[in-house]
């Protein structure tokens, strides 16, 4: 073989198997770094935790607090493109689903799609949901429901069948 | 070679773990879904930010079986970890696994955390600590992870330098479907590391013919492949390695590689016209690659020993002209890089919309530094190094985001405080007013209720008199005392009329007792229904007015507290980020500054052989013209 043939061949070699080159040289430094990007966000995600309390105690009192959760039934195959809620004949939501939310979703995933005040009483909440069928075809299905707003926060979960599901479309769960 | 080789078992390994899914029916804790639908769209600051809350809730809640993150408390623990990892935030999900390591758990559960402790410590490059978690395995393994307990365990094993230990677990994981490819991949390897070369080559032949349309199977099929090709052309068996290289699929990440490789099995077996086949379908690909570039000088190599040297002359023109343009675009690169567009493309938000955004990042206009950081972006240290910027970007934004939040905290409170404060004095005046009125009522409440209650046992039919009724009593008293002053024959009448009158009343009052009391009792409930609004009321008034002062008071400390921890977390990630970008950059010029020293090499090879290669073609061309006819 000649000599050329030799050099070519090792930088072949060199090509495939994993470089060792100047990225060693930085590895350690790399390493250190990490280690601190780890805590940081440790601290940052603390930080998180103590201003989502604060945000919640200051723009949401427990005693009006009303939070709107959407989840896909059970191995549900409707294309969910767009939901919107109404909550005493005002509109409170309207979500328009990306393929990666709607995945979230799929895989048991349950969106917050409203956070709010709301006072003590009765209430009405209307949902409606946009979407397409296995068979491609539009469906379109709303429903006005009526509840009651106590003095604890109230979370509402609101899960979606299609109509193929043998679920009702739209089931209200309190938690 | 073996640190390449540990990040591949760790990717295999990675691409193998099914992820877990909840689904809504299921679900008892929506704070719990919620998590899951951040973590499964890749936004794991979110989910973890969700989940350590409703964790540190429910660890605070008196009677924790009645909350309902409950029913999910065994996934919940091991999901956060598995957040953390996904947020490469390994220290933390080691000590959360290593929390429920040491709860009092059942075997099934102690054993998973162990396995995903195992792991987390294999991915940090610690197969001591990886292998010391796996022998606290003991007992019942849950199914799902058994394959992927067991290809960690061999994975480890290797990783120390113990492949003979490594081939017994991994000839038991021959049939496991998840880990396809990989394990007959890693088993080949360990043979050969432990020294059965000719069992090792049988079993890379194998893995090179798994049949799998998944990515990741079809990659390692190529990978192994790649491997027995190069061990036979070292040996000189050029068919065998010449067999392996054509396996290799032509749009796989190993193709420029395998068609480069499998030209030299050919020249190497001295059939350079062979050769010329995979060379020619080579240099038409990316020009930025380094197997194209070398066939860019082994093609005319070829004509060469074919003695076809204007061929080969003009093909040398052309490399030289390939390299001169590619070097000019890796020193344009370089220039980029250190002006800091690298790091503005690295943090443009179209591209991390896919898992493939490494690969995307060639795609992108006026970012000419990223056509030849492909091979180095895919590496397993320099992709740590890049999410980091990204996540310590992502943290800046979130910071600078809060720190304005603060200042409309500010505003909010300030203004709930003028509106309330000069407020309150009125209301709570009238307040007062109406409250003492209300307990009077409340009182007066009782006292009948206990008049009531009294009847009951001691009956008391003037108590149920009506307001008539009483007056006419006490007029009728009135009048007996005024007798006592008359004459006697006036008296005697008069009493008797009076005892008449005062007969009627009793009558009506002992007849009418029964139903008088239970109108009575009527009543009071009735009066009961108006105190309970009445107190429902007064209770709203006294939650809207605490709500009204807390909706402005203490939040002053909290605020100042959280604006200084914000303040300093932001310097923190300012300097990680310049840090840690300039080490980016550094790695990323230093990688480019070895490309372009490969290109000039190449570069006076082509100088060299162009004219050596013009000398030979004009030689022939003589000795073609002096031979005699």
């Amino acid at each position: 073989m000649s000599r050329a043939i030799l050099v070519v061949l090792l930088c072949l070699v060199a090509g495939v198997f994993a470089p060792a080159r100047a990225e060693d040289t930085y590895r350690q430094q790399m390493k250190g770094l990490d280690e601190q990007v780890q805590e940081v966000k440790s601290d940052v995600l603390s930080i998180a935790a103590e201003l989502n309390q604060l945000q919640e105690r200051l723009l949401y009192p427990s005693d009006s607090h009303l939070a709107v959760f959407v989840a896909l039934s059970k191995g549900e195959t409707l294309r969910l493109d767009a939901v919107q809620i109404r909550i005493d004949g005002q509109p409170a939501a309207n979500y328009i689903y990306s393929f990666k939310e709607l995945e979230a979703l799929q895989k048991g995933g349950v969106q917050r799609i409203y956070t709010g005040n709301i006072a003590t009483g009765e209430h009405a909440i209307e949902i409606s949901l946009n979407g397409k069928l296995a068979n491609g075809k539009d469906y379109t299905y709303s429903q006005q429901f009526a509840f009651t707003k106590a003095v604890a926060p109230k979370l509402m979960g609101v899960t979606l069948a299609g109509p193929d599901s043998g679920q009702p479309a739209i089931q209200i769960g309190n938690w | 070679m073996a640190r390449s080789r540990h990040v591949l078992l760790s990717l295999a390994l990675a691409a193998t773990l099914t992820a877990r899914a909840a689904s809504a029916d299921d679900l008892k804790d929506l704070y719990f879904g919620e998590a899951i639908f951040e973590a499964a769209q890749g936004r794991y600051f979110e989910a973890l930010e969700r989940l350590d809350a409703e964790l540190a809730q429910h660890r605070r809640v008196d009677e924790p079986e009645r909350d309902t993150l409950h029913y999910h408390l065994a996934t919940a623990e091991f999901d956060v970890g598995d957040f953390e990892l996904d947020y490469r935030m390994h220290h933390r999900a080691g000590r959360a696994i290593k929390a429920v390591l040491e709860a009092n758990v059942d075997d099934v559960i102690r054993n998973e955390a162990a396995f995903r402790l195992a792991r987390i410590h294999f991915q940090k490059d610690q197969p001591e600590e990886a292998l010391q978690a796996l022998e606290r395995i003991h007992g019942k393994v849950p199914d799902a992870i058994r394959d992927d307990l067991e290809f960690l365990r061999a994975n480890v094993y290797s990783a120390l330098g113990r492949p003979a230990d490594a081939v017994p677990v991994l000839k038991k994981l021959q049939a496991a479907q998840n880990l396809k490819g990989f394990a007959a991949y890693n088993l080949g390897i360990a043979l050969l590391q432990a020294g059965h070369s000719p069992e090792a080559l049988q079993q890379l032949d194998q893995a090179g013919q798994v049949a799998s349309r998944d990515p990741a199977t079809a990659a390692i099929r190529d990978k192994s492949n790649m491997v027995l090709g190069r061990m036979m052309l070292e040996s000189a068996r050029f068919d065998r390695a010449q067999q392996s290289f054509d396996r290799v699929r032509l749009d796989g990440p190993y193709s420029n590689q395998a068609l480069l490789s499998a030209g030299w099995a050919d020249a190497s077996a001295g059939n350079y016209e062979r050769a010329l086949v995979p060379w020619r379908i080579l240099i038409d690909r990316d020009t930025t690659d380094s197997a194209v570039q070398e066939a860019r000088l082994a093609l005319p190599f070829a004509y060469g020993k074919l003695n076809v040297y204007g061929r080969a002359a003009l093909l040398y023109g052309q490399a030289l002209d390939s390299f001169g343009g590619e070097l000019e675009k890796v020193n344009t690169s370089i220039r980029s890089i250190r002006e800091g567009t690298f790091l503005k493309a690295l943090v443009r938000e179209e591209i991390h919309q896919d898992n493939n955004w490494v690969v995307r990042l060639r795609m992108l206009p006026d970012a000419p530094e990223t056509f030849y950081l492909t091979s180095l972006m895919a590496s397993h240290d320099f992709q740590t190094a890049l999410h980091n910027y990204l996540d310590l970007e992502d943290l800046h934004r979130k910071l600078v985001t809060w720190q304005g939040s603060f200042d409309a905290f500010d505003d909010l409170i300030r203004l709930r405080r003028a509106n309330y404060e000069p407020l309150l004095p009125e209301v709570d005046a009238q307040f007062r007013e109406l409250d003492s009125q209300m307990k009077l009522r409340v009182e007066q409440r009782d006292q009948l209720r206990k008049r009531l209650q009294d009847i009951l046992t001691a009956p008391r039919p003037e108590l149920l008199a009506t307001a008539d009724e009483r007056i006419a009593l006490e007029r009728i008293r009135h009048v007996e005392k005024a007798i006592a002053g008359v004459s006697e024959e006036q008296r005697a009448e008069l009493q008797e009329r009076v005892q008449h009158l005062k007969g009627v009343l009793i009558w009506t009052l002992r007849t009418e007792y029964p139903q008088r009391l239970t109108q009575a009792h009527k009543d009071l409930r009735e009066l009961q229904r108006h105190i309970d609004v009445l107190t429902a009321q007064y209770e709203s008034f006294v939650r809207t007015r605490q709500a009204a002062v807390h909706s402005y008071v203490g939040y002053d400390a909290p605020i100042s507290r959280l604006r200084t921890h914000v303040g300093s977390a932001l310097e923190q990630v300012d300097m990680l980020e310049a840090r840690q970008g300039a080490l980016i950059e550094t790695v990323a010029i230093n990688e480019l500054k070895a490309r372009a020293e490969r290109l000039e090499a190449y570069q006076s090879q082509a100088r060299y052989a162009v004219a050596d290669s013009y000398d030979r073609a004009t030689k022939a061309q003589a000795e073609a013209a002096g031979a005699p006819q």
